[in-house]
């Protein structure tokens, strides 16, 4: 079965009428979408446009003023918050490393429930990201791309279905973020999950995406197979 | 020079504010030529410290002769003021005045009233009043320091906090670092009033006591109760205040709401 009916069967993600606004204006309006397991859907838009803004309201770190996201069929107003941001996990622009090793950064997730990460577990964690040997190293003296690789690896110890990406690669150098892409790709399909990736990069939704939507002031303005929204 | 021209008391007060008033402008203009403008807030500040402390003079003269208890409505009011005063420097943090409000009455009010029935503050209105007004004007300048600061930490840790949430972390834990900042700034100025007693100031209520015929040992030892108080009570507040206000800066679906604009 093709990822866009995979999503259509049986999405493990699907975005109902979301809407934002906030006092001085309407960040997003009626957006609705769906994705399923080992699938990359990707939302293109130009800067301003609630690409970001839509990523936040996924894992509920900000409310939608209207509409909500059903997690494999389940309201997720019904889920716990912080049990919904485990399962839906999340990886931002800027990676923000905790103070002190690798190790404690990717053992941060699973250590809020009280659960502890065995050093083969996040050996084995650290080499699926590209990163081994690196887990007693101090963070904060990694580069900008080896970080955004503990971010990947900290959202995958909490073994999330859903992975949210906000301009994973914007920060860093065309090498690094090539390897980054193909970090991405391969954890999809390896670990089943549904993701959805906010790029400005056109060329970047075309090599990694199947199916985008592009948005344009808070609204969507197409959606469906990258090649139709995007031109071949 | 001004006792020589002044024999009132109340117009040799008078001209000693106003003495004390023309420095201040001084230092004040001689900031406007650096391009710092405090005038405004300067001037205005200092119309109304003159004003409200002739008020409060003119009020302690009739509760002079009032019963005792009535000092506790001048308390509370002092109190309900502080509140509002300090939640200013929170830069419209939601729920700042309430917060400030509780904190400093539970903080400089347990204080008072502990100390009181101890016996170390005394229930005439001469000595409650004055010292209540010490502990009560200290755990507002705490509390209106710990709230500036828990504000500007959040603010510029806002992707630290919401990283931490995002894997799953309670407000709480994402936020520590930041109260725990929050309340160690706050109570420098009161640590470091307690470290300098006597060395590098010798405070009011000591100069006055020792102006009214105390003995200067006891004079000495009570100042340190009362900055001891001070210290208390400062703590208490900063306590409190940073800890009801992290119920204020995240929705009851964890979400942090302040934050600056989307």
């Amino acid at each position: 079965m093709s990822a866009t009916k995979a999503a259509q069967a049986q999405p493990v993600l699907r975005a109902e009428k979301l809407s934002r606004a906030v006092p001085t204006k309407t960040l997003l309006s009626d957006i609705s979408f769906a994705v399923g397991a080992s699938e990359l859907l990707g939302i293109v838009g130009p800067s301003g446009s609630g690409k970001s803004s839509l990523l936040r309201l996924l894992n509920r770190l900000d409310e939608p003023t209207t509409g909500t996201v059903f997690l494999n069929g389940l309201d997720y107003r019904r889920i716990p918050p912080r049990e919904l941001r485990r399962r839906v996990g999340m990886v931002t622009q800027r990676p923000f490393m905790f103070p002190g090793t690798v190790a404690s950064n990717v053992r941060f997730g699973p250590a809020q429930r009280g659960e502890s990460v065995s050093d083969e577990q996040i050996a084995l964690l650290l080499e699926q990201v590209g990163l081994p040997n690196l887990a007693s190293q101090d963070a904060a003296v990694l580069s900008g791309g080896e970080q955004q690789r503990v971010s990947l690896a900290r959202s995958l110890a909490n073994h999330p279905e859903v992975l949210l990406l906000d301009e994973p690669t914007s920060a860093l150098d065309e090498q690094s973020k090539l390897g980054i892409e193909e970090l991405i790709s391969s954890l999809t399909y390896k670990h089943g999950l549904a993701c959805v990736l906010v790029t400005h990069d056109r060329e970047q939704a075309r090599r990694l995406c199947r199916r985008v939507l592009a948005l344009e002031a808070g609204h969507v303005r197409h959606s469906g197979l990258v090649a139709e929204v995007l031109g071949a | 020079m001004l006792r020589s021209l002044f024999h009132s008391e109340l117009t040799l007060g008078l001209a000693q504010a106003a003495v004390a008033s023309v420095m201040a402008l001084l230092v004040i203009l001689l900031a406007r030529r650096r391009h710092i403008h405090l005038e405004g807030d300067a001037s205005i500040a200092l119309l109304r410290g003159i004003g409200q402390i002739i008020a409060v003079g003119s009020i302690l003269a009739l509760l002079l002769r009032a019963p005792r208890w009535t000092s506790i409505f001048l308390l509370v009011a002092m109190i309900i003021a502080a509140g509002s005063i300090s939640a200013r420097r929170a830069n419209n943090i939601p729920g700042a005045a309430k917060v400030s409000t509780y904190a400093i009455a539970v903080g400089a009010g347990l204080v008072t009233a502990v100390m009181t029935w101890a016996g170390v503050i005394d229930t005439a209105i001469t000595s409650l009043i004055p010292v209540g007004s010490m502990i009560i004007a200290n755990a507002m300048n705490t509390n209106g320091l710990a709230l500036n600061r828990f504000r500007s930490e959040v603010l510029s840790h806002t992707g630290e906090i919401e990283t931490a949430l995002a894997l799953g972390a309670t407000p709480q834990a994402t936020i520590r670092p930041y109260v725990e900042a929050s309340i160690q700034s706050s109570l420098i100025p009161a640590i470091d009033n307690l470290r300098s007693l006597g060395i590098v100031w010798i405070p009011g209520l000591m100069t006055g006591m020792l102006l009214s015929g105390a003995r200067p040992m006891y004079a000495a030892i009570y100042q340190f109760v009362v900055i001891a108080m001070i210290l208390a009570s400062s703590g208490l507040t900063s306590l409190l205040s940073t800890t009801m206000m992290q119920a204020h800066a995240f929705s009851i679906a964890d979400q942090l709401l302040l934050k600056g604009s989307e």
